[in-house]
C-alpha cells in the first residue's frame, strides 16, 4: 500500500486522527469518547503513519519511546489520585477548580488528568507493541 | 521526639552517599552524629526508666483494622536502644577508617544507618504490625549488607542464605503475631504485657508459641537454623560486628525476652528454650574450636552465646534471666570490641587467620591492649562486667535437680571453650614471634582503634561503677523481662560460694581448652569431614531441590504450546458455563422471534458473512481480515441499539486487532497458510461450537432475569451531581469505579512492557531453532520484505 496517494495522504489523515483523538479524549466526559478510545484513535493514526512510511520515521516523530509515554500516563493517573491526599480525601476522589482564563470558565479536575494518563496508557502500550512488530531483526 | 527519632537514621542514610563524596572518609564524623545523638536522647529517658516508668506513645495508622504506629520504652527496649544506638556510633567511625577509600563508602553508610534505623525500629515498637515491619527490614538491611561485596560469588549466596532464613523466620514471626492478635484481641504489646494469662490459657498458645519461636530462632541463629551466620561473615567487619554480634542477631532473643511475662512460666517454654539454647552452646563453642579464621571463630562464639541467652531466657528462675541480662549488655560490648580487633588485624596484616599471624603487640599496641580487655570480659573474670554475668548466670542455673545440673555442666563447658577462643582471639595475632606479614603493620588511625578501645573500657568501667549501671539499666531491663521488679545486685567483689566455685572451674576448663587448642581443632575437623554433611549443605539441597520441583511444575503447566493453552482455556470455559446451568437447571427458554428493521437483518447478515469467510478462508490473512469484518459489523449493531461509546471502542480495536494481528503473524514467519489435519479440524470446530453455544445460552439467560436498575438510577442520579459528567460510562470509568481503571491500565502498560521484551528475544530463539546463522542472510530479509509488502498489500 505504499502507493503515491497512500503516501501523501497518510501525514495528513495521521494528524488529523490525533487530533481527533484528543478532542474525543476531552469531550469523554459528557459526550462519547475518553482517554481509551482516545488513546486507541491515536494508536492507529500511528499504524497508519507506520505502515506508510516506515518505523523509524514514527520513531523519531513522537521522540520518546512508546513505552516511555505510556509509563507516564500511567504516573499521571497516580498523581491524579494522590492529588486527593492534599486536601485530605481518599485515594482517587474527584476534585474539581474552574480557573478563568480569557474570560472563559475552564473545568479542570482530577478525572480529566486520569482520562489522559489512561489515554497516554493506551496509546503507548498499543504503539510500542505494533512497531516492534513491525520492525524487523534489528536487535 | 521519640517518632523523629525513629527516623534519624534514615535520613542520616538519605544524605550519606552525598556527604561521602565531599568530605571521604571524613564523613564519619558527620554521620556518627545521627547515633551520638539518638543516644544522648535516649540517655533522657534513663532516669524515669530506672524509677519504674513505661513510655508510650504512637498515631493511628490503620484506624479500621486498629492498627497504630506506636513505641513503647521500657527497662529492655531502652537498654537496647542504648546499645544500637551506642555501638552505631563507634560503628559508623569504624566504618570511616575500615573501608577508606572503598568506592561504595558511600552506600555502605547508607547501608549500616539504615539498618540502625531498622533495628532501633523493631525494639522500640509497640505495635505489632510495626514490630513485624522493623523485622523485616532489618532482614533486608542485613542482606544489602552482607552482599555488599557483590562481585564475590561466597557473598552473594551468603546474603541469600541469611535472607531466606531470616525471611522465613519473620513469616512464621507473622503468622504468631497474628495468631496472638487473634487469640487476645490486643494489637500492641505494652496492652499484650498486661494481659496477664490470657495467652497462657488460650488452646492456640503452642501454636503461637512455635510460630514466635520459628521468627526467633531463625533470627537468633539457633541450632538447627545457626548455619547462615557464619557464612554472614562475608560481609565487612563492621557489618558483622555490628548486626551479627552486637545488634541484629539478638533481636530474636529480644523477641523471647518481649514476651518473656505473657508466654513464660510454660512447661513448653521452660523445656524447649533451654533444650535449644543449651545445643545452640554447646555446637557454637565446638565448631568455633575447629576454626582458624578470626571472624569465623568469633561468629561461632556469637552464636554459643545467642544459644546461652535463649537458654537463659527460657530456664525460668528470676537469677537466670538477671544473668540473660547482664550477659547480653556485656556480650555487646566485648564482641563487638573482639570484632573490630579482628577487623584490625585483617586491616593492617592482611589476613585474619591465627595460623599465619602472630607477634603483633608491638605495631599494634592499642588494639593489643583492647583485646586483652575485652577478652577478660568474655572469659569472666573479675573486675570485668563479663564476670558479673557469669555469677548472676551460675547463681541463676545451679540447683539441686537433674535438669538444673545438666544445663549448669552445659553452661561450664560453653562458658570454658568460650574463655578459651576469647584469649585465643586476643592473644594468637599478637603474641610470638613476628612473623613477615603480606603488609606493613603499623597500628590504625583513631577511627580503627576508637570503636574496640571505647567498648573494651566500657566493660571494665561498667563493672567497676556497677551499683549505678544495675540501678540505670540492668535492674530496669530485668524488670521488663521478667515482669515484675527485679533487682539486680551483683558486684565485682566475689562472694565465696557455689557460683564462685563454677567460676572457677569454667576458668580452668577455660585454660586447659586453651592450652590444648590445636590437638581439640584437629579432632574437631576430622569428626567434621567424617559427618561429611551439615545444616549449610542441607539448605543448598532443599534450595536445588525447590528449583527443581519449580521446573517440572512449570514444563508441565506451561508446555508451550498456544493450541494447548487455548484449548484448555476454551473447554474450562464452557465447563464453567454449561455445568452450573445443568446442575440448576437454568436453561434458557426459547426466546421469541425478534423484530428488526431490514438494515439491521443486513449488518447481521454481513456478520455472518465474515464469520463463513473466517472458516472457509484457505490463508491466515484472509481469516484475520474476515475476522474484522465481523467485529465492524458488531460495532454497527452497537450503534444501532444506541451504545456509541461501546461501538466506537469496538471499531477501534477491530481495527488495531487486524493490524497487530497481521503484523505478528508476519513478524512470527507463520506459514500463510493453515494446515490442519482433518481430525484436529473437527475438534477444534467442536470446542468452538461448544464455546459460542455455551455463551449464547448464558446471554439468554441472563436477558430473561429481570434487569436490576438500582446501580443505572444510581448512576444516572449522581453522575452529574456528584462527578459533573453527563457521559455515565465515562464518569464510571475515571470517577467512580477509578481504582479499577487504575488497576487496568497499570496491566495494560505492564503487558505492553512483556509484549516489548517477548518480541525482543524472539529473533535470537527463533533463529537458534532453526539453526540458522546470526545474522540473516540475504534472502531471508528480502523474503520477510516481501511479506510484509503483501501484509500491506491486503491492508
Amino acid at each position: 500500500m505504499r502507493t503515491l496517494i497512500f503516501r501523501t495522504v497518510a501525514p495528513y489523515l495521521a494528524s488529523l486522527m490525533i487530533l481527533f483523538s484528543i478532542f474525543v479524549l476531552l469531550r469523554g466526559h459528557n459526550e462519547p469518547g475518553g482517554g481509551f478510545i482516545g488513546g486507541l484513535i491515536a494508536a492507529s493514526a500511528l499504524a497508519i503513519y507506520g505502515i506508510a512510511f516506515g518505523v523509524s520515521p514514527v520513531r523519531r516523530a513522537i521522540r520518546f519511546h512508546p513505552m516511555a509515554l505510556s509509563g507516564f500516563g500511567l504516573f499521571l493517573a497516580a498523581i491524579a489520585g494522590i492529588l486527593s491526599f492534599f486536601s485530605g480525601v481518599p485515594f482517587l476522589t474527584g476534585l474539581w477548580i474552574y480557573p478563568s482564563i480569557f474570560g472563559v470558565d475552564l473545568a479542570l479536575s482530577t478525572p480529566m488528568l486520569f482520562d489522559i494518563g489512561v489515554y497516554f496508557v493506551v496509546f503507548g502500550a498499543i504503539t510500542s507493541t505494533a512497531l516492534a512488530l513491525e520492525e524487523r531483526e534489528r536487535d | 521526639m521519640t517518632f523523629y527519632a525513629l527516623f534519624v537514621p534514615f535520613i542520616a542514610a538519605l544524605f550519606a552517599p552525598a556527604l561521602t563524596r565531599v568530605f571521604k572518609h571524613n564523613a564519619a564524623w558527620i554521620l556518627a552524629l545521627a547515633p551520638a545523638g539518638l543516644f544522648v536522647h535516649y540517655l533522657g529517658y534513663v532516669e524515669g526508666v530506672s524509677q519504674g516508668e513505661r513510655f508510650t506513645g504512637g498515631y493511628p495508622w490503620i484506624p479500621s483494622f486498629n492498627v497504630n504506629f506506636s513505641w513503647l520504652v521500657d527497662g529492655l527496649s531502652l537498654t537496647f536502644a542504648l546499645l544500637i544506638t551506642g555501638i552505631g556510633t563507634l560503628i559508623v567511625l569504624y566504618s570511616g577508617g575500615y573501608l577508606k577509600g572503598h568506592r561504595h563508602q558511600g552506600r555502605f553508610f547508607s547501608f549500616i544507618l539504615m539498618f540502625m534505623g531498622s533495628m532501633q525500629g523493631l525494639v522500640l515498637s509497640d505495635s505489632f504490625l510495626m514490630l513485624f515491619v522493623f523485622w523485616e527490614l532489618t532482614s533486608i538491611t542485613s542482606f544489602l549488607l552482607i552482599g555488599f561485596n557483590h562481585a564475590a560469588e561466597r557473598s552473594r549466596r551468603a546474603a541469600l542464605q541469611a535472607l531466606v532464613v531470616t525471611g522465613l523466620g519473620g513469616l512464621s514471626l507473622l503468622a504468631g503475631l497474628l495468631l496472638i492478635r487473634n487469640i487476645t484481641g490486643l494489637s500492641e504489646l505494652s496492652l499484650l504485657l498486661s494481659s496477664g494469662d490470657l495467652l497462657r490459657d488460650s488452646p492456640f498458645f503452642i501454636a503461637a508459641f512455635v510460630l514466635v519461636l520459628g521468627g526467633a530462632f531463625t533470627k537468633s541463629a539457633q541450632f538447627p537454623f545457626h548455619f547462615w551466620l557464619p557464612n554472614a561473615m562475608e560481609a565487612p567487619t563492621p557489618v558483622s560486628a555490628y548486626l551479627h554480634s552486637a545488634t541484629m542477631v539478638k533481636a530474636g532473643v529480644y523477641l523471647l525476652m518481649r514476651l518473656n511475662p505473657v508466654m513464660g512460666d510454660t512447661v513448653a517454654w521452660e523445656t524447649v528454650l533451654p533444650v535449644f539454647g543449651g545445643a545452640t552452646l554447646i555446637a557454637g563453642t565446638l565448631l568455633a574450636m575447629r576454626q582458624t579464621d578470626l571472624k569465623l571463630m568469633l561468629a561461632y562464639t556469637t552464636m554459643a552465646s545467642l544459644g546461652l541467652l535463649v537458654m537463659l531466657t527460657g530456664f525460668g528462675t528470676e537469677k537466670a534471666i538477671e544473668g540473660a541480662v547482664l550477659y547480653l549488655i556485656s556480650h555487646s560490648m566485648f564482641k563487638g570490641g573482639l570484632f573490630m580487633v579482628a577487623g584490625n588485624v585483617d586491616h593492617e596484616s592482611g589476613t585474619r587467620d591465627i595460623s599465619k599471624v602472630s607477634g603483633l603487640r608491638r605495631a599494634m599496641p592499642i588494639t593489643f591492649a583492647a583485646a586483652l580487655l575485652a577478652a577478660f570480659s568474655m572469659g569472666g573474670l573479675p573486675p570485668f562486667f563479663g564476670f558479673l554475668a557469669k555469677e548472676e548466670i551460675y547463681a541463676g542455673l545451679a540447683f539441686g535437680d537433674t535438669w538444673s545440673v545438666v544445663f549448669t555442666i552445659v553452661a561450664i563447658v560453653g562458658n570454658g571453650l568460650m574463655f578459651a577462643i576469647g584469649f585465643a582471639v586476643a592473644l594468637k595475632p599478637f603474641l610470638g614471634r613476628k612473623v613477615v606479614a603480606p603488609k606493613d603493620v603499623h597500628e590504625g588511625p583513631v577511627l580503627l582503634v576508637a570503636g574496640p578501645a571505647v567498648l573494651a573500657l566500657g566493660g571494665l568501667v561498667s563493672a567497676l561503677f556497677s551499683g549505678a549501671f544495675h540501678d540505670w539499666f540492668s535492674s530496669p531491663m530485668a524488670s521488663a523481662v521478667t515482669g515484675h521488679a527485679a533487682e539486680v545486685t551483683i558486684t565485682v567483689v566475689p562472694h565465696v560460694g557455689l557460683p564462685l566455685y563454677l567460676s572457677l572451674a569454667t576458668i580452668a576448663l577455660g585454660i586447659a581448652s586453651y592450652v590444648a587448642i590445636a590437638p581439640v581443632r584437629t579432632a574437631m575437623a576430622s569428626l567434621l569431614t567424617g559427618f561429611g554433611w551439615g545444616p549449610d549443605r542441607g539448605f543448598d539441597q532443599v534450595i536445588a531441590g525447590i528449583v527443581r520441583l519449580s521446573g517440572a511444575v512449570t514444563r508441565f503447566i506451561q508446555n508451550g504450546r498456544l493450541e494447548a493453552y487455548i484449548t484448555v482455556t476454551f473447554v474450562l470455559m464452557v465447563l464453567a458455563i454449561l455445568v452450573p446451568m445443568g446442575i440448576a437447571g437454568e436453561w434458557p427458554s426459547m426466546p421469541a422471534f425478534p423484530h428488526l428493521f431490514f438494515y439491521e437483518w443486513a449488518v447481521i447478515l454481513i456478520a455472518a458473512i465474515g464469520l463463513f469467510a473466517v472458516i472457509m478462508a484457505k490463508d491466515r490473512l484472509t481469516a484475520i481480515v474476515s475476522l474484522g469484518v465481523q467485529g465492524f459489523a458488531v460495532a454497527v449493531l452497537f450503534m444501532l441499539m444506541g451504545a456509541p461509546d461501546l461501538s466506537f471502542t469496538q471499531f477501534m480495536v477491530e481495527t488495531l486487532s487486524v493490524v497487530i494481528l497481521a503484523l505478528a503473524m508476519t513478524r512470527l514467519r507463520l506459514s500463510p497458510q493453515d494446515h490442519r489435519a482433518p481430525v484436529q479440524r473437527v475438534f477444534d470446530g467442536a470446542i468452538a461450537l461448544a464455546a459460542g453455544g455455551a455463551f449464547t445460552l448464558l446471554l439468554l439467560r441472563v436477558l430473561e432475569v429481570d434487569l436490576d436498575m438500582s446501580l443505572t438510577e444510581f448512576f444516572n442520579t449522581y453522575s452529574l451531581q456528584v462527578a459533573h459528567g453527563r457521559n455515565i460510562v465515562n464518569v464510571i470509568l475515571v470517577d467512580f469505579r477509578g481504582i479499577d481503571t487504575f488497576g487496568e491500565i497499570a496491566v495494560v502498560m505492564v503487558s505492553g512492557l512483556a509484549i516489548l521484551a517477548l518480541i525482543r528475544v524472539l529473533p535470537k530463539r527463533s533463529r537458534s531453532a532453526l539453526t540458522e546463522p546470526p545474522a540473516p542472510p540475504p534472502e531471508a530479509a528480502r523474503t520477510a520484505e516481501a511479506i510484509h509488502a503483501e501484509v500491506r498489500e491486503a491492508n
